[in-house]
């Protein structure tokens, strides 16, 4: 798999939700995606750079061009080093939230996308990396 | 600071958002329209997102939010114009919308807002008398 081309981004204001959807389309645009899949990308872009900002007061997001066999994708790595998740199996249910959301974020934004890895530790940070192919 | 504008048209009160909405944006979007409905004992409320790329969980929790602050003041509102590609996106994040009534576009809604309160539709002129003398169309 190669990658074409990264670029990471600060999120440490709730502008900075507003850039990073801004960035997410003009790649997915360059990249070609329709205009569902560039919304969906976009979409969930938003609620995961908006959760890093609300749970762990900001972090950063990585952006991957990718190509592997002729197909092209996008790949999202958002980083942060908040207080981690305890159970991950319950954040990602829809309806849960600890904070005053609506807690669609992490599972709403896993089923816009084609993969989803979430890796976090207690104390440490969170680490979600999702990927969308044309 | 920043502000969407809202417009007063009779009984209702019109909005059309077309920027990429910060949350603050959308958070005062959200106090000016339930002070404005208020205000100008506005009906119904139109809010026209035909522009709006993209609508995630906090933009779509604010129209959930206008819906039901101005239901419990007494007004009506509908949501116009969502681009199909949002609509689907919309779906698949888990957020259908419950509670907000919408419409395709802001001539429908506007057809929505005058039924639902009982308003007759206004045609822009009285009707002409035809030779025979029934009304013409």
């Amino acid at each position: 798999m190669g990658i074409l081309r990264t670029e990471k981004l600060a999120v440490d204001s709730a502008d900075d939700i507003v850039r990073v959807r801004q960035v997410v389309r003009a790649w997915a645009i360059e990249r070609r995606f329709s205009l569902v899949d560039q919304t969906k990308l976009v979409t969930a872009a938003s609620e995961l750079a908006r959760n890093m900002l609300l749970y762990a007061g900001g972090g950063t997001v990585e952006l991957e061009s990718l190509e592997e066999q002729g197909r092209h994708g996008l790949r999202l790595t958002f980083e942060d080093h908040g207080p981690g998740i305890a159970d991950i199996g319950l954040a990602m249910k829809d309806g849960y939230t600890t904070g005053s959301g609506l807690g669609l974020g992490l599972g709403g934004a896993k089923r816009l996308v084609n993969e989803f890895d979430i890796q976090s530790r207690p104390g440490v940070g969170t680490s979600i990396r999702i990927a969308r192919w044309r | 600071m920043e502000r969407i504008p809202i417009l007063k048209m009779g009984e209702f009160v019109l909005v059309s958002i077309q920027v990429d909405m910060h949350d603050q944006l959308a958070m005062t979007l959200q106090d000016d329209l339930t002070a404005q409905i208020v205000r100008s004992r506005a009906k119904g409320v139109l809010i026209d997102i035909s522009a709006l790329e993209i609508v995630d969980s906090f933009i779509g929790r604010m129209l959930g939010n206008i819906a039901s602050m101005a239901r419990v003041l007494d007004a009506e509102t509908v949501v116009v114009g969502m681009r199909p590609a949002v609509a689907i996106t919309l779906v698949e994040l888990g957020m259908a919308l419950p509670g907000v009534k919408t419409a395709l576009n802001v001539e429908r809604g506007m057809e929505l807002l005058r039924a639902t309160l009982g308003t007759p539709v206004e045609t822009g002129r009285a009707p002409a008398e035809s030779p025979n003398g029934h009304p013409q169309n």
